[in-house]
């Protein structure tokens, strides 16, 4: 890249604007499809070619909506939920490695800064269901701290693991690690750690934790709190909200498949890093869409089981593990 | 909270930190208008209090000022869900008050439509209990099946919900061979859909951690409210309209009654699960055995006046015991009468069975018990 400096920054920024924008309007597009496949009909079909148009006018008929901020909330944390919960979403994207040099920011504490961000999601859904002044919301907030407060600490014991397998915060510098077939993604570094596939799926499940996915919707749980943290949300402050969630599926994802799946890294050694890259990672997305339309709600408190009576101690024993296998080898 | 927790938040000595929560009119829980009155401390409940009345009809008024024949397709509204049995249930009543002998092939009909609405009931049930639950792609897969009970009932009734089919003395109409060929493809294509259900849902470990030793109902509760239906049977007692005191022909069947003794939400769902399969028996029983001959008894008069008498008719619904109890003084229009509905009775031991448990649990106890809201509210 030889543009010089403050325009390749803002090239950056309206790439990631709009890598984001684009995102959020044709994951809920997908997931709208794919649900329908899932359920034995077509899905959206009326607007454009295959209801491809579909996301524009559900953006347009959200854009024109009152935004009613309701009779004794707190206004200004009202207004503010919306963007503290973008805003994290778009500042990990900066840090992504797209491709070998396809990446806004190469910092050499990557994932710390991704982990930091990331974990604001949490804190803007709270602030939203507070300021809401609704029984709903509150309940929604509350169930939304313990479970990732629960789903926080095995995700990172699992990066913890990743960390010492791969000795940097670097994510390209551990994209590039994983050079060559796809026997050398980190998934299947059976020699760092046997158990790295379990680790995967920890990472994978405290992602859809994470951004409060089914089956661990808590935060919305239609059917028993009207629509969680979001009940009083209207017109866009809704749309942020729902943006804010594909933009944290996509990071979640992302990470997964630079952490595990190698990032850019081609198997077969054809194609940009680029293609190699997104096919991955919306693979991982499909993934995530399958699970909600095919698994019904987990119970709260089985979900907090779940986290601290399973996944905890399995991440421990994977850390544990890796240590044990790389003061050996 | 326990009892000494509430006594001491009541004398002041422990701060009150419970909240009034509204579950409805409005709820996408209560499936209609019902409204529950919820006290919770956190996400447990502390009380729950079902506050019925929102699509409330006058159903049994009605039926005193009008004519016996005209308050007939009221009964399809109150469950809208199983208006074939509710149907049955009030034309066997005035039947029963006038004395009026159904013809065996009308008798057998009624048999085969009441369990194919039985089935549909279930499905219905089967697709917004899941959804309750946040699965909500079973819905879709139950309404297909539906479609194809709708589609039969159609064919001979006119009408795919408010059906209306039977008569005073008979049905409305003979069916025809396509109802009955239908029918039968549809038994043949219901059994492994079955089977799908039970490898996609039932064994799924996050419905089972769900409803698994969650919302017990214990034999004395069910007692104590007189609950009926799929709920009873959840609980382990053996109790079926069809079996105890058997109405129409279905003491010509051989089917079971499932029981399942756990009480749990686990327990509710089977029963329904497995009584979908008994009713595809009893319809496939009645296809075999279905005699010839008319449909609609001779000498029904036009303007019925049963004996003055007092006389009641009971069957068993989608939802449990379905009764009708009407009182004639001699004239075209009921004195009285009463609507003995499941869902009522059903309803009402909610509050003591959820109190302690939490949001979810109690949805999904509620899901589990089946309402249908107008038949709460008549």
């Amino acid at each position: 890249m030889s543009l010089p400096e403050p325009f390749r920054l803002l090239a950056y920024l309206l790439g990631i604007m709009a890598f984001v924008g684009l995102n959020a309007a044709y994951l809920v597009w997908v997931e709208r499809k794919g649900a329908g496949r899932f359920q034995r009909r077509p899905g959206p079909t009326e607007v454009g070619y295959a209801g491809l148009l579909q996301p524009i006018a559900d953006a347009v008929k959200l854009l024109t909506k009152q935004v009613i901020v309701p009779p004794g909330a707190d206004a200004t944390l009202f207004r503010l939920a919306p963007v503290v919960v973008l805003a994290p979403a778009l500042m990990c994207l900066a840090i992504i490695p797209f491709g070998p040099h396809l990446v806004a920011r190469e910092i050499n504490v990557g994932l710390l800064l991704l982990f930091a961000f990331g974990s604001i999601n949490v804190m803007a859904i709270m602030i939203g269901g507070w300021a809401s002044r609704n029984k709903y919301a509150i309940i929604s907030a509350a169930r939304v701290v313990s479970q990732d407060v629960a789903y926080e600490i095995p995700m990172l014991l699992v990066v913890i693991t990743m960390l010492m397998v791969t000795g940097t915060m670097d994510l390209n510098q551990i994209v590039r690690q994983q050079a060559g077939a796809f026997w050398n993604w980190n998934l299947f570094k059976l020699a760092a750690n046997p158990l790295m596939p379990v680790t995967f799926v920890i990472f994978y499940i405290c992602m859809l934790a994470e951004t409060n996915r089914a089956p661990f919707d808590m935060a919305e749980a239609e059917s028993e709190l009207v629509a969680g943290a979001f009940t009083e949300y209207a017109g866009m402050g809704f749309g942020v909200f729902f943006m804010a969630e594909y933009a944290n599926i996509v990071v979640g994802c992302a990470v997964a498949t630079v952490l595990f799946l190698g990032g850019w890294q081609s198997p077969i050694g054809i194609l940009p890093g680029a293609f190699w890259f997104l096919l991955k990672l919306y693979a991982l997305v499909f993934s995530v869409v399958w699970v909600r339309w095919t698994f019904p709600r987990t119970q709260f408190y089985g979900l907090l089981n779940l986290s601290w009576k399973i996944l905890i101690p399995i991440a421990l024993f994977t850390l544990i593990l890796s240590s044990v296998m790389l003061k050996l080898f | 909270m326990t009892t000494e927790e509430i006594m001491a938040v009541a004398q002041g000595k422990a701060p009150n930190e419970t909240f009034v929560l509204n579950l409805g009119p409005q709820h996408p829980a209560t499936h209609g208008v019902l409204r529950v009155k919820l006290t919770m401390d956190g996400e447990y409940i502390t009380r729950a209090e079902p506050v019925p009345g929102y699509i409330h009809r006058m159903q049994e008024k009605m039926g005193e000022n009008r004519t016996w024949a005209q308050y007939l397709p009221n009964t399809s509204r109150i469950d809208y869900l199983s208006a074939m049995a509710y149907t049955h249930g009030y034309v066997g009543a005035v039947e029963r008050a006038a004395g009026i002998q159904v013809p065996p092939r009308a008798e057998y009909v009624r048999v085969i439509t009441s369990e194919l609405n039985r089935i549909s009931s279930h499905l219905v049930w089967f697709g917004a209990f899941l959804l309750d639950l946040g699965g909500f792609t079973p819905l879709l897969y139950a309404f297909d099946d539906r479609e194809k009970i709708l589609d039969l009932l159609e064919g001979i009734t006119g009408s795919r919900l408010t059906y209306s089919y039977y008569r005073f003395g008979g049905l409305y109409n003979d069916v025809d061979e396509d109802f009955l060929g239908g029918t039968r493809e549809f038994v043949a294509q219901m059994r492994p859909r079955l089977g799908m259900y039970r490898t996609l849902v039932t064994e799924n470990i996050i419905l089972r951690k769900r409803l698994e030793g969650i919302g017990v109902i214990t034999p004395e509760q069910c007692r104590k409210y007189g609950a009926t239906g799929p709920v009873i049977r959840g609980s382990g007692i053996a109790y079926d309209v069809r079996k105890v005191e058997p109405y129409s022909v279905y003491a010509d069947f051989e089917f079971d009654i499932p029981v399942f003794p756990e009480g749990d939400s686990m327990a509710r769902y089977l029963v329904r699960m497995e009584e979908m399969g008994q009713s595809l028996r009893i319809i496939e029983q009645a296809l075999a055995k279905l005699p010839d001959g008319p449909v609609m008894a001779e000498k029904v008069p036009r303007v019925l006046k049963p004996p003055a008498g007092d006389y009641c008719y009971a069957v068993e619904a989608a939802r449990g015991r379905f009764a009708v109890r009407v009182v004639s003084d001699n004239k075209e229009m009921a004195y009285r009468i009463k609507l003995r509905t499941p869902s009522f009775s059903n309803l009402s031991l909610f509050e003591e069975v959820s109190q302690g448990m939490m949001l979810p649990d109690a949805l999904a106890l509620m899901g589990s018990l089946d309402l249908v809201i107008p038949d709460i509210d008549r």
